[in-house]
């Protein structure tokens, strides 16, 4: 026992680097796996509190460029509203709070309901990126919802705290996300290969399918985070992958994501219906 | 004593918030953040309690992994230097730094260097290998690790210019 106890105290800094590197590990693998609540993450009290701080001082100099992306909306609107005899619900060319009011002015309405929340840190310089807004669950904001701007897609929710939520951002290496290609109906998942922070790419689209560049890419609407539709970017490559069946598409984003200031986040309203329902048809 | 432990105080909470809220945006070139926030232990007294260094180095880079959303890739970088630093200082400093005898500001340049690099190196290596999570991507570690590493040596010794004067 004293030779035990003389080990330990002889050795008690290897052990202590041990342990310690041990739960930084567990953490560091942890944060690698796709989806899964994390305990370490900035949307708690204190960090978010810094970062809201620090965005506030920040917007002063990015205020001409959120007036030009507001502006720009507006003009869209106003389009929009002199044309809306002749626009179909659903056009493509619609941006998201165009969507938005075809929801509203259509009969049937979409079962969609959508915040708006200001972004209050960003990163797109590693590998795994998150992004932290204002507002969480006391704004009604939940995990796997998606958040969206005027321009495109940006990512899907993951935590949340009372003030303060994290997204998973488009330039995660863990990001999956549904896409299709604007005039078929062939789709594939996009993901990002952690290089450009403007180019992401779409994988598993089948060899049929008719990609040029120049071709837009949408959401897909296969999953309940997103609605259908939505615009993401442009296809500015292509290549078969090693199968030599399935293209492996490059996209540039119609969003810059090194400048996000404001964010919508979209919440499906009967997805909890769809899914105990998914969940019956599995359990028989 | 008392300055000394708030004078570590103080560059901990300082450090963390100045890698989080100004450095982290930096994104020289692209994607370069330096990692100024190493300076703590580098510049953790000598000739302190080992197991304090460990617990307090583990504290600071998990402090920064809060912010970034990333596990524990800072605290596990952060807790591998803390725990080579008594070898670096050896091998940096020689015979000098058998205890006590050594501060920081008046060794010479060349063991200084040596010791600030190495230590840079292998965190930042740690660091990368961790947010990549694979050895296929070696040469991308590689290459972000002396980028990286060159941004933080020279912002390490910036700010040494800056703090040692009134000394």
């Amino acid at each position: 026992m004293q030779q035990i106890i003389n080990f330990l105290i002889r050795n008690k800094n290897k052990l202590l680097f041990l342990v310690l590197l041990a739960f930084s590990l567990f953490l560091t693998v942890q944060s690698h796996s796709f989806q899964k609540s994390k305990f370490i993450n900035s949307a708690n009290f204190i960090t978010g509190g810094v970062y809201s701080w620090t965005s506030d001082l920040e917007n002063y100099f990015h205020l001409e460029e959120y007036n030009k992306q507001l502006l720009e909306e507006n003009r869209r609107l106003r389009l929009r509203l002199h044309l809306e005899s002749d626009t179909l619900p659903g056009d493509d060319s619609l941006g998201l709070v165009e969507l938005k009011l075809v929801m509203e002015d259509s009969l049937v309405k979409l079962p969609y309901h959508i915040r708006s929340a200001k972004v209050i840190n960003n990163n797109y310089s590693g590998q795994n990126n998150y992004i932290t807004i204002k507002g969480g669950t006391r704004d009604g904001i939940a995990p796997d919802m998606g958040v969206v701007t005027s321009d495109g897609i940006v990512g899907i929710v993951e935590n949340t705290s009372a003030n303060y939520a994290t997204v998973i951002s488009l330039l995660n290496a863990n990001s999956r996300i549904n896409a299709q290609l604007k005039n078929s109906e062939h789709y594939g998942t996009l993901m990002w290969n952690g290089e450009m922070p403007n180019i992401v790419q779409l994988i598993d689209v089948p060899r049929l399918a008719p990609v040029s560049r120049g071709d837009t890419i949408i959401t897909g609407g296969r999953s309940l985070i997103f609605p259908k539709g939505i615009p993401i970017g442009q296809i500015v490559d292509y290549r078969l992958d090693q199968s030599e069946s399935y293209y492996t598409i490059d996209i540039q984003l119609f969003n810059d994501m090194t400048s996000i200031g404001h964010v919508y986040v979209i919440e499906h309203t009967e997805k909890q219906e769809i899914q105990e329902l998914e969940n019956l048809s599995e359990d028989d | 004593m008392t300055s000394r432990t708030l004078n570590n105080t103080f560059r901990f909470i300082f450090l963390i918030l100045l890698q989080v809220m100004v450095l982290n945006n930096i994104n020289l070139f692209g994607n370069l953040n330096p990692q100024l926030y190493i300076l703590f232990i580098l510049l953790y007294p000598f000739n302190s309690n080992q197991s304090a260094l460990l617990i307090l180095s583990f504290l600071l880079g998990l402090g920064v992994d809060f912010f970034e959303n990333s596990g524990g890739m800072n605290a596990a970088a952060s807790l591998v230097i803390a725990a080579i630093r008594p070898w670096v200082l050896r091998f940096s400093f020689g015979v000098s730094y058998d205890y006590q005898t050594v501060k920081f500001s008046n060794t010479p340049v060349g063991a200084r260097m040596s010791y600030v690099g190495i230590l840079i190196l292998v965190h930042h290596f740690c660091l990368f290998l961790l947010e990549f999570f694979s050895f296929a991507h070696l040469l991308l570690i590689l290459e972000k690790t002396i980028f990286t590493g060159l941004f933080t040596l020279v912002l390490v010794f910036l700010s040494l210019a800056l703090f040692n004067r009134k000394k």
